[in-house]
Parts: C-alpha cells; structure tokens; sequence
C-alpha cells in the first residue's frame, strides 16, 4: 500500500511521518500546493506548524489545494490519518467534529502517554485490543479537544472517541480524556499523541506502529 | 472600507488565557479584576463589507469555539 504525508510550509513531522508509514508500506511526500493525490491508498496529515499556524492551528492549511483534494478522498471513503496539528487541520476541514484549544495549563506539553483505545471499529484499531493501552508521546501547546455537549453524546455513542488519555492522566484539559476521535463512517481520524515518533526501539515504544499496520491490514482485506 | 473583525471565545468555554491574567493582575497590585477574556482584533481593507460575515464564518474565526463581531468600518486611510 501506499502512504501519501502532506507537506505544508511548516510542517515539522512530516519526514518522521514519512520513515514511519515506510515501515508498513510506501510512502511519499505530498505538497501542499497541489491537488493531485497521485494513486495513494492512504493519507497522513502530519504534526507541525502549518502556515506557522496562524489565525488558528489548521485554520489556513485546511485550505490548501492538497487539502481539498483530501476532502474528497475522505469523501470516498479513503483513509485519513490526521497527527496533531494535522488533528487541528481535519477538524478546521470539517473532516472531523469538534475544535482543539490551548491546553488548560497554556503551557507547551512534551512527555510519554499512556493512551487507551476505547473504539476498534475503524481500520486504524481494528487490529487493536478495546481497553489495549499505547504509549505515545505527546508535543502541542493546543491538544484540548472540545465539541459542544451536544455532538459529544452523540459521538460517545456512536463510538467516535478512538482514544482516551488513561485515567487521571488528562494532559491537556481534553474533555473527556479525548485524545482521538473518527468520523461517523470511520475513515478519518484524528489524534494528538505522535504515533509517528513511537515506531522503532530507540523511541522507547513501538506502539505507533500498531496503528500503521491496523491500517494496512485493512486495506489489504479491503 | 477599513473593518474591524473582533474574535473572541465562546461564552462558556474554558479561557485558560483569559484567567492566566486575570491572575496576573493582582500581583501587580490591581485588585478588583475579574471575567478577563483574550481574544483577538482583526483590520482589514474590503471592497465589499457584505462579504464580511461569509470571511468571519470561513476563515477568521471557528463559530464552534469563538463568537465574531464585526465592529463597524470606516473608509480606508482613515485611522481605524
């Protein structure tokens, strides 16, 4: 299968998204100013700065020729996996509900989670264990996720909270402990802990990997 | 024509900014201050202030954690 990770002027994870994905597959950079996906089975939208992340996270990425092609691949049903601030670019985009805020703490976070996956019907954890735990990294200044009540009941249930930071763990002030959600039909999501950074023995963690492969997995049985 | 957009959080959402200074103030001796919000204020020339509304719902804020107000505009080259 084939990877495609979105540059954008700023982004900062995107080679390390790049080296990930190419352990379970190809992969290939794609720029922001074009259009054209290319014949990619997958698209990660990587961590970073995009357009220094001006105005709000995400909020001028989300308009990028790149992006808008993404917006009809998801539409299709093609796979997105969008990492922090590809999290705030998907939710900007519309792909995914809801609005990542500045932490409670306003203060840059960078440490280890431990992350629980809560949902598994989605081919990012369908490989996965409900309840198995990840341990992740996590870097953001803005990973408070929010959604009006409202649209969170209604995601609670229909199992649209993907991952939980584990209990009394919460590093952000994340309503519900959310650290990453789906869309309804499952071939978007969206996270803020860097799987992308805990893929090889170095990292302390392979546990980012697991998530790559569910995915390819699923692809192949596609 | 010159407008001001003013951006702020939503009502009833958690402002972590708003309340880091609302802090800060009584340490430097200003007693007295509370319901401190930070949001931001946006200037911009536009030909055609009705678009105003449509560039606010798309770009310049997130009506699903801030609430926009276009303050008024002026003709351009006066102060703002």
């Amino acid at each position: 299968m084939i990877f495609g990770v979105v540059q954008f002027p700023g982004s900062c994870d995107d080679e390390d998204a790049l080296r990930a994905c190419a352990r379970v597959g190809d992969a290939r950079l794609l720029w922001h100013g074009s259009g054209e996906l290319g014949d990619v089975d997958a698209i990660v939208v990587p961590g970073g700065f995009s357009y220094g992340d001006y105005l709000r996270c995400g909020a001028i990425a989300r308009f990028s020729p790149a992006m808008e092609a993404v917006t009809g691949f998801a539409a299709k049903g093609g796979p997105v996996l969008g990492i922090c601030n590809g999290f705030q670019v998907l939710c900007e985009a519309g792909l995914l509900p809801g609005a990542l805020l500045n932490n409670t703490g306003v203060r840059f976070v960078c440490r280890q989670v431990v992350c629980e996956v809560v949902d598994v019907d989605n081919p990012f954890t369908h490989a996965l264990a409900e309840g198995e735990r990840l341990s992740l990294p996590i870097k953001h200044t803005t990973g408070r996720y929010y959604a009006p009540a409202e649209q969170l009941a209604e995601m609670e249930a229909h199992g649209q909270v993907v991952l939980r930071y584990a209990e009394d763990s919460n590093p952000n002030g994340s309503v519900n402990d959310i650290a990453g959600v789906r869309n309804r039909q499952g071939n978007v999501l969206g996270l803020m802990p860097h799987l992308e950074h805990a893929v090889e023995p170095l990292h302390g963690s392979e546990d980012g990997l697991k998530v790559l492969q569910s995915l390819a997995e699923s692809l192949v049985g596609a | 024509m010159r407008a001001r957009v003013l951006v702020r959080p939503k009502a009833g959402i958690l402002d972590p900014q708003g309340i880091a200074v609302e802090r800060a103030l009584p340490a430097l001796g200003f007693e007295g201050v509370s319901n401190v919000h930070v949001g931001r204020l946006i200037e911009l020339d536009v030909e055609d202030p009705s678009r105003l509304d449509e560039m606010c719902r798309l770009l310049l804020a997130n009506p699903l954690i801030e609430d926009y107000e276009v303050l008024g505009t002026t003709s351009s080259g006066a102060a703002a």
